[in-house]
């Protein structure tokens, strides 16, 4: 009996340990993947890695054969990732809040269990597939490749992630808030604006802000809709460029594969901002 | 105590147990008492005394919970329980909780058996079913559920429930049977048979009980302890206790005064 | 009348979350009608053909679908057993405390990082270990993107299935506590029995995630069209061929590539749906 009492102990012990050191395991890749990026990366970190746009190939060539640093940046990207990124907010934010507030209002009813059933599917659809839905609503019609399309790619991966946060912000406030607000008189209407949705604010910016980072980083739907641009391009009806596509655009191009750390690292640190940026809201606020 | 120390056979011996959440909140602090064999022992107070968590001392079920900490001696038929491991202390002392808590993804004769299972201790089919009769008929819950072996235990009541747990806390043969309110959770009918149970169920363990029902502890205890604010005020027959308490706080209380 | 407005706005904008899903799928299958008409259904799902030479187009989806269902079920398996220490680690032994926020945070990030960052590490980095362990000679194939695959969906399904044994109830492992368990025992016969399929189900959720990723897997499987002979054999998936072949592709292989990727959406939704399923089950 006592034999077996001690084999228990043991085994418990070594089931522990077992899960520890698995658990400490999975960070590795992080460290790898982060270390990685930072230390081929930061060499091309400089002013002109925000300002000026894409090298050439042959710029590039010569610059690796001289030994020196590429010249260039990623102004190009920067600047097609936010025109994008602001665009599919633009689109999404608004009809994200409004369909996450009426989820929050009838929270059984048929329809709206049906309608969260449907932004369930959309989130669970691959981003290549967004792709194409964008690439066969935007860019067949309008007979080009553009940032728009992108956006309107962009949009549709942000659009249940902020329905989903909208409904569970709002459900985390007390029944009691409405229920104030509705006492003193007001419209239901000026009640959600002015009470329900300030109360949430924290919240919902946090699903926001999670909503872009999530898509800030995505290349495959842009390969397929905004293509690609090598200059500064504020049109966005024309093709475009984004940071992630020039990330593999680089990957591509042996003569420029110094600058995929770099737009990695940036990649990376911007979405690491957003995310912590969001920690902390959610801290302050809950 | 009225009786002379001598003459009771104990089975659990605390001593100047102090017990604390943090650092500095004493959540029972220096009691000593002695628990009969064969006795059921209420231990009263109102909510927060500590009541509780010296109940869970006793088997060591605090250290689930890093941050409190246990002082003093409790000794078990004798043995200092800190000095044992603690899966036998568990098996030596039963514990029935508050809520029903039959494991909800086994059978009825699973759960009687669980704590076999946990320990590893083999028993033939037959002598394990048995033992599994044998625990649900000392329950009274052999005729209700003797058909129904095999469905989930959580498909009975919560008065059958709460009686399938002591069926499976009596599995392991523990010599201290230890309740947290068995009943609080519980209708009237359903505590009434819990409280004819333990009755019957005295002649083979002890029992230690806590509940913040007087009448209860009235009614099915031989002693009584009465915690306050961490301490134990008075710890006596029960019959004594409830007609001549000696001290004024647990008169206060028998009184319904607070708590 | 403002709420009227404002109520009307409600329920134009879930219509409008109907009608993008509607849309979805309707452009998806007029996109991929002229390939479906071609060739028939089953025959395009059968069919190992790719040839794009004009005149004897013929195009089939079976090597893609091999490669996506060799690529995510070895991920899923290769991902089990660091994601379910992790989910036991923050949802059972540190439960709230601050080492399991600390791995909290580290998976957040984990899931944070974009696809193409995780297909450079594995260019770069894992590839290069694959070709020195002699598995292969250049190091892409199955193996190097379903190792790839796992690291990107470990953190998903570690953060859900960690939900899902925080919520066994405390009662629950008292009583097992009680009756003389060790640790190991109650997650052997009360946790994994209790949340088991929930967890089940993040795998399930997480195998969707795996089936629609795209450019780590492009990056790293090959992409040549044949159905993999071995596990460091070379492949496509489904999201690989159409992010490979979609920019110079018109006509009927325009329409194959987008019946491809509306294979892919229908495969995603259904089992994203019995993932779903089986959590509303468990609550």
């Amino acid at each position: 009996m006592k034999c077996g009492v001690y084999y228990r102990k043991l085994k418990d012990r070594l089931f522990f340990l077992t899960v520890c050191m698995f658990s400490f395991l999975t960070a590795v890749p992080l460290v790898a993947i982060i270390s990685e990026v930072v230390l081929k990366g930061f060499r091309q970190i400089n002013w002109a890695f925000f300002t000026e746009q894409a090298p050439s190939t042959l710029d590039a060539m010569i610059a690796r054969n001289s030994g020196s640093i590429l010249p260039g940046g990623i102004a190009n990207g920067i600047a097609g990732t936010l025109l994008m990124v602001a665009a599919a907010a633009l689109m999404a934010v608004p009809a994200g809040i409004l369909c996450g507030i009426a989820l929050a209002e009838k929270p059984k009813s048929f329809f709206s269990g049906t309608v969260r059933f449907i932004a369930d599917l959309i989130q669970g659809t691959p981003s290549i597939v967004i792709g194409i839905i964008a690439y066969i609503w935007v860019v067949v019609p309008m007979k080009t490749f553009s940032g728009f399309a992108g956006s309107v790619a962009l949009a549709i991966m942000m659009l249940p992630l902020i329905i989903r946060s909208t409904e569970e912000a709002l459900k985390m406030l007390p029944s009691s808030l409405k229920e104030a607000g509705l006492a003193l008189g007001s419209s239901y209407t000026s009640v959600v604006i002015r009470v329900m949705l300030p109360s949430a604010f924290g919240a919902i910016f946090t699903g926001i802000l999670l909503s872009v980072s999530r898509v800030m980083g995505e290349t495959a739907p842009l390969m397929l809709t905004a293509l690609g641009c090598s200059v500064i391009n504020w049109d966005i009806f024309t093709p475009s460029s984004a940071v992630p596509l020039l990330v593999w655009e680089f990957y591509n191009d042996p003569n420029l594969v110094d600058m995929i750390w770099s737009s990695s690292l940036f990649l990376l640190a911007l979405i690491f901002i957003f995310n912590l940026i969001s920690k902390i809201i959610i801290r302050k606020y809950v | 105590m009225s009786e002379t120390n001598d003459k009771i056979d104990t089975v659990l011996r605390m001593r100047n147990v102090c017990i604390s959440y943090t650092r500095d909140k004493m959540a029972v602090n220096d009691v000593s008492a002695d628990i009969a064999r064969n006795r059921i022992t209420a231990i009263m107070g109102p909510s927060g005394c500590g009541k509780s968590t010296l109940l869970r001392a006793v088997n060591r079920m605090h250290e689930l919970y890093p941050d409190i900490t246990v002082k003093g001696d409790i000794l078990l038929n004798g043995k200092d329980i800190m000095k044992m491991n603690p899966m036998e202390v568990r098996r030596m002392a039963g514990m029935v909780f508050q809520r029903p808590n039959p494991f909800p993804t086994m059978s009825i004769y699973e759960n009687v058996v669980a704590g076999l299972k946990f320990n590893d201790i083999k028993q033939g089919r037959s002598e394990r079913d048995e033992l599994v009769e044998n625990c649900l008929r000392s329950v009274s819950l052999w005729d209700e559920v003797k058909d129904s072996l095999n469905k989930r235990g959580t498909f009975l009541s919560g008065g059958q429930q709460q009686r399938l747990c002591i069926a499976r806390a009596l599995a392991l043969k523990p010599d201290v049977l230890l309740m947290d309110e068995p009943t609080s959770a519980l209708d009237p009918v359903a505590t009434n048979r819990i409280e004819e149970l333990l009755l019957e169920l005295k002649q083979q363990l002890t029992i230690v009980i806590v509940t913040h029902n007087m009448s209860q502890a009235a009614r099915i205890s031989d002693y009584s302890m009465f915690m306050y604010l961490g301490e134990l005020v008075e710890f006596d027959n029960t019959e004594k206790m409830f007609t001549a308490p000696s001290d004024k706080r647990t008169e206060e209380y028998l009184n319904g005064r607070f708590g | 009348m403002r709420d009227k407005i404002f109520k009307f706005l409600l329920l134009l904008s879930s219509v409008l979350v109907l009608l993008v899903c509607g849309g979805m799928v309707f452009s998806l299958v007029s996109g991929s009608w002229e390939a479906i008409s071609a060739f028939g259904f089953w025959n395009f799902l059968t069919s190992s053909d790719w040839n794009p030479v004009p005149g004897e187009e013929s195009y089939g989806a079976l090597p893609f679908i091999a490669g996506t269902v060799m690529t995510s079920f070895l991920a899923l398996v290769l991902c089990i057993p660091f994601s379910l220490p992790v989910a036991l680690f923050n949802g059972e032994y540190y439960k709230g405390k601050k080492i399991a926020a600390v791995i909290g945070s580290v998976v957040d990030l984990l899931a944070g990082i974009p696809s193409v960052v995780y297909g450079l590490w594995g260019f770069y980095t894992l590839r290069p270990l694959i070709t020195d362990l002699g598995l292969s000679d250049q190091g892409f194939g199955v193996l190097t993107a379903s190792v790839i695959l796992a690291v990107m969906i470990i953190p998903y399904s570690a953060s859900l299935s960690s939900e899902f044994f925080s919520m066994v109830p405390g009662d629950l492992k008292e009583g097992a506590f009680s009756l003389g368990a060790t640790r190991y025992e109650v997650i052997r016969n009360v946790i994994f029995p209790f949340a088991g399929s929930g967890v089940f189900a993040s795998y399930i959720l997480a195998l969707g995630r795996a089936l629609g990723e795209t450019m780590a897997v492009t990056m790293l499987i090959g992409n040549t069209i044949n159905i993999p002979s071995s596990l460091v054999d070379t492949g496509n998936t489904m999201a690989s061929v159409i992010a490979n072949q979609f920019g110079e592709a018109d006509g009927l292989k325009l329409s194959s590539l987008i019946a491809i990727g509306l294979l892919l959406f229908l495969i995603t939704a259904v089992i994203n749906f019995i993932g779903k399923m089986v959590i509303k089950k468990f609550s």
